[in-house]
């Protein structure tokens, strides 16, 4: 299976010289394995995806962990969305209150965005999911609830070739003690656990997470142990905070380096990286 | 496999009170309980861990004003296990080694996003004497 990351950038797409190594889009993943496509979360790096032909039944499946802005705002620009030819499938998170439509509706109407749900052209299908297993072609994927403010999913594809986790937005620390050691009560543990890949949440330094509990998001040190604690073959971090440089990203990624040992490799995520699985 | 969120979330924030918290699952049995929850069964979580619903509920007696012992359908976690509601009420507890102590409960249950019931949660308060 392949991977290629569109987006690394978490809460707001950056544009300046300074961010341009690791890439300014929020949120956004490919993968692609025998003429199926997923795309995880729809942030402003879906605007990369070349959704040309060759795939089965023109058929592509997005699915979103959740519904902040960062994770959707891809998604109106998606030309296959307005092509009557293509058949898309959103999968979403559930919620007690309001459907997947009605929320995504909020995007898809004006002011926010031209263009109401109801027009788009495509064939579309809604799927809520919770804590739940599925199918998609020869993807199996397991998705559930993980800490995160609001309904927000990680999710866990499994291909005859490899296993990625997927938890952009996520924080397992959030507590009196940070992370709790015994995985049982690790948020999302189940998806991560022992994945030959694993994208995690790492937007803070962990002397901005002091003053950021609650935030939703971790530090570069907890989504490292939090990859030791469930055992994962490799560690891509990603959702990097706006504020942050190409050149103070990699200063704390040195120092990340320089004052932990851990067994398995792990890298900064960057736009255009592609993995093969 | 690792627990729902919504019961991490209870355990860390027992964690953080100074009230004592004993989370179970749908069947009663305990999952967790606070520092301060472990003075009032005499053990540590470090040491027991999680336990059956066998072993904790013997651990002390519940008994009503008057001495008699109360039937475990009327105790506050019980009812809300069975009927996924919230319940309180004050009773006296006796330990093991036969200390007697009055005590308030609220218990509450833990229903998910998703509207599954998870587990829950029974809170001790020591009541201020009337
Ligand atoms: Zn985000
Ligand atoms: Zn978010």
């Amino acid at each position: 299976m392949n991977i290629t990351i569109h987006g690394v950038r978490g809460s707001i797409p950056t544009t300046t010289l300074e961010t341009k190594k690791y890439g300014g889009n929020t949120s956004c993943v490919e993968v692609e394995a025998d003429g199926w496509r997923l795309v995880l979360d729809a942030g402003s790096g879906m605007q990369h995806i070349h959704a040309g032909n060759g795939f089965r039944n023109n058929r592509v499946d997005i699915l979103l962990t959740h519904l902040h802005i960062d994770h959707i705002q891809g998604l109106g620009f998606f030309k296959p969305l307005f092509n009557p030819e293509s058949e898309i499938h959103i999968w979403g998170p559930a919620s007690k209150t309001q459907s997947l439509r009605a929320r995504l509706g909020r995007y898809f109407s004006p002011p926010l965005f031209p263009v109401y749900f109801r027009n788009l052209t495509c064939k579309l299908v809604l799927h809520e999911v919770d804590d739940s297993s599925f199918a998609i072609g020869p993807f199996h994927i397991e998705s559930c609830h993980i800490m995160h403010p609001g309904p927000t999913l990680g999710f866990r594809v499994r291909h005859q070739r490899g296993t990625l986790a997927y938890l952009p937005d996520h924080e397992p620390a959030l507590g009196r003690d940070g992370l709790l050691h015994d995985v049982k009560w690790l948020s999302g543990s189940d998806l991560a656990k022992e994945a030959d890949l694993l994208l995690h949440d790492a937007q803070y330094t962990p002397e901005e997470y002091k003053d950021r509990v609650g935030w939703g998001h971790s530090s570069l040190t907890d989504a490292l142990e939090y990859a030791a604690l469930t055992g994962v073959k490799k560690l891509l971090l990603t959702h990097h905070d706006p504020l942050r440089s190409d050149e103070e990203l990699e200063k704390a990624f040195r120092h990340l380096q320089e004052t932990t040992s851990y067994q398995f490799p792990y890298a900064l995520a960057y736009e255009g990286l592609a993995i093969q699985l | 496999m690792a627990y729902a969120i919504e019961l991490i979330l209870n355990r860390q924030i027992a964690d953080c009170l100074a009230i004592p918290v004993f989370i179970t699952d749908t069947e009663g049995n305990l999952l967790f309980y606070n520092e301060p929850a472990e003075e009032i069964l005499g053990k540590r979580y470090e040491d027991t861990g999680e336990m059956a619903v066998d072993e904790w509920s013997t651990v002390f007696k519940n008994k009503d004003e008057n001495g008699e012992v109360l039937p475990p359908a009327e105790l506050p976690l019980v009812k809300t296990l069975t009927n996924q509601q919230p319940y309180h009420k004050t009773f006296w507890i006796e330990s093991l080694q036969g200390r007697a102590e009055r005590i308030s409960v609220t218990s509450y249950p833990i229903i998910g996003r998703s509207g599954k019931f998870l587990g829950a949660v029974a809170i001790f308060w020591r009541p201020t004497e009337e």
